[in-house]
């Protein structure tokens, strides 16, 4: 990651948020930081309210097994006056998987937490709704975890008797 | 009839109306379990997930290459973008840039998917509401470009044409001056359906007012592409992030006011004459001339060159042109080098005649189909996002440094909608529930992925 100095959204972020921020900088021409998870709602709520980041392009999770931190969260956020694009990462440990929730910032947050819970486990503190969106309600398991193996039958389900 | 009874004194329910995944004008499976009151929806639950097939995961147990026939199946109606999407995701994760006719063919053919897709979505969504005709003048119209595609790439859907560094093969000869006919006529059945819908009083009752979302919500949601400028917010990007290259050509963002099914009707039937504006300034602008052909006007079939070369008379034949097969037409090495990055051995595949003329291109050739070996990125993240035909089509890479993605993510466009339907369809009746979601455009692929 190379260092930006004339990124203002990163300077701000600094300023307010300087102890939550782990590494900040631009990875192949895209501004990033990584963030810890406890001030995940704080420095997004700063970036809609005060920079105006108003559109929430993405929420998705990765697992980097075996390193540790495991997971990871990433929020990709727009500014629409600014045309300016923002990366956020957030790494979680697998014993401590869970993220505030960000419904009440952006409203989409709800499927795509949805689909990150569906998909990776990581638990939304707050969600209204936290169940499955892709996959049925009795599945088994989080299916985009690496130690989730492809061919994995699950349990048969049929109609209720 | 005895007592006056009005209808607030009958106790009354809602009803719960299942639109059911199968269903014959839901796009794809979808559920959306209404809560009616007589005709009247107060609220929606949308269920997806019908049609996940684990593109996500798929992706990370084959190759980077291999996994351009996963990404033709997101969004099935314009499949060129999304391969498009993914090589410049992967290209991003290189830092590198493929040659400049290269960028022109991939303009090229994602203009193309997506007057296709525009083409397909007015043309169900009109049908939906009974204009039968105008269906099929849009796939009469289709069908013209699905001609040019086919001639392309080999394929009318699932075409798996773009390679990482490059596509697959060159423009065939005579395909510019069949895409400028083709165009014209395109233009000829849009102005057509035009006159008939745009000012037609059934469409406009139909269509104005309905699945309304305003500015500040749409925004909230996330929603990019033609919902997002039928609300007057004129973020492309192709505009906004420009890629390959857009940045040289002329065309405008059409942007509407309203934020219902009408508008987003107007945005799409502008976007595809903006396209058409495009392809011509793009056919225009190509670089790269006629191919080279024999000293003496003749055409060599492969086997016969590599004959020649191994008794060493190579003279006249560094410029000839072979006579292969049709599906590896245009991917002799003239064009190769024109439209592959085939500088970097990592990256494309040599051409037929390195491949089986030298020792070399045999070997470079046999290290880049390896499984696990060939095309292999640093390692790294990057996110790469494209206009599709929905919205902001992106794709967020991590490489490990081997030769499968440790993550592929895709940012379908047509989810964030779809989050915000339930909110869209509030108020209106039954019979709009088919034109709001139509106007949204969903494909199932790109939605569930």
């Amino acid at each position: 990651m190379e260092q930006a100095t004339d990124n203002k959204t990163l300077g701000a972020l600094k300023e307010k948020f300087g102890e939550s921020i782990i590494e900040s900088g631009l990875d192949k021409g895209d501004a990033l930081a990584v963030i810890a998870p406890a001030a995940v709602h704080e420095v997004i709520r700063h970036l809609r309210d005060e920079l105006g980041f108003d559109m929430l392009v993405d929420l998705f999770g990765v697992d980097y097994q075996p390193r540790r931190p495991r997971f990871e969260v990433v929020y990709h956020l727009h500014c629409l006056q600014r045309n300016e694009r923002f990366r956020l990462r957030v790494q979680i440990e697998e014993k401590k998987c869970e993220l505030a929730t960000i419904t009440d910032l952006y409203p989409v947050a709800d499927w795509l937490e949805r689909e990150t819970w569906d998909m990776f486990g990581v638990v939304f503190k707050g969600h209204p709704n936290l169940k499955r969106l892709l996959m049925y309600e009795p599945f088994e398991g989080h299916p985009l975890r690496r130690d989730y193996p492809i061919n994995k039958r699950q349990p048969l389900i049929g109609p209720p008797s | 009839m005895g007592s006056k009874t009005t209808t607030k004194d009958r106790h009354t329910e809602t009803a719960f109306i299942n639109v059911g995944p199968s269903h014959p004008a839901m796009h794809g499976v979808i559920r959306i379990v209404t809560e009616l009151e007589g005709e009247k929806v107060l609220g929606a639950d949308v269920e997806i997930g019908y049609l996940h097939r684990c593109f996500e995961k798929d992706c990370e147990h084959v190759g980077w290459n291999q996994a351009f026939p996963y990404t033709d199946r997101l969004n099935y109606v314009s499949p060129l973008i999304n391969n498009v999407g993914w090589a410049m995701a992967v290209e991003k994760l290189f830092g590198a840039t493929v040659p400049e006719r290269c960028q022109y063919i991939r303009v090229i053919v994602s203009e193309l998917s997506r007057l296709v897709d525009h083409l397909t979505c007015i043309g169900a969504a009109a049908m939906e509401v009974g204009a039968m005709t105008v269906f099929l003048y849009f796939m009469k119209a289709r069908e013209f470009l699905y001609d040019l595609i086919e001639w392309l790439t080999g394929g009318r859907i699932t075409i798996s044409y773009v390679r990482v560094g490059g596509v697959k093969a060159d423009l065939p000869e005579g395909f510019e001056d069949k895409l400028r006919r083709v165009l014209a006529e395109v233009l000829v059945v849009i102005k057509e359906v035009d006159k008939l819908l745009t000012r037609n009083r059934i469409f406009i009752d139909r269509m104005k007012g309905i699945g309304r979302l305003d500015r500040e919500r749409t925004i909230a949601y996330g929603i990019t592409g033609p919902l997002l400028r039928a609300v007057g917010v004129p973020y492309d990007v192709r505009k906004d992030i420009p890629y390959l290259v857009y940045d040289r050509l002329d065309f405008e963002i059409p942007v509407a006011d309203d934020g219902d099914s009408y508008s987003r009707y107007l945005v799409r039937m502008e976007e595809m004459r903006q396209s058409v504006r495009i392809l011509q300034q793009a056919l225009e602008q190509i670089p790269g001339g006629a191919i080279a052909v024999d000293a003496y006007g003749n055409e060599l079939t492969g086997a016969d060159m590599v004959e020649l070369a191994k008794r060493g008379q190579v003279k006249d034949y560094v410029d000839a042109k072979a006579k292969v097969d049709l599906t590896l037409d245009y991917t002799d090495s003239r064009n190769a080098s024109r439209v592959n990055l085939v500088g970097d051995r990592t990256l494309t595949l040599p051409s037929k005649e390195e491949t089986f003329g030298n020792i070399e291109g045999l070997m470079a050739h046999f290290m880049q189909v390896m499984d696990n070996w060939g095309v292999r990125p640093p390692v790294g993240e990057a996110y790469h996002a494209v206009e599709g035909a929905n919205g902001e089509l992106g794709f967020y890479l991590v490489s490990d440094g081997s030769g499968r993605p440790m993550r592929a993510r895709c940012r379908g466009p047509c989810f964030f909608p779809m989050a915000a339907l339930h909110e869209m369809l509030v108020g209106d009746m039954v019979a709009d529930i088919v034109p709001a979601f139509g106007s949204i455009n969903m494909i199932a692929g790109e939605l569930d992925r």
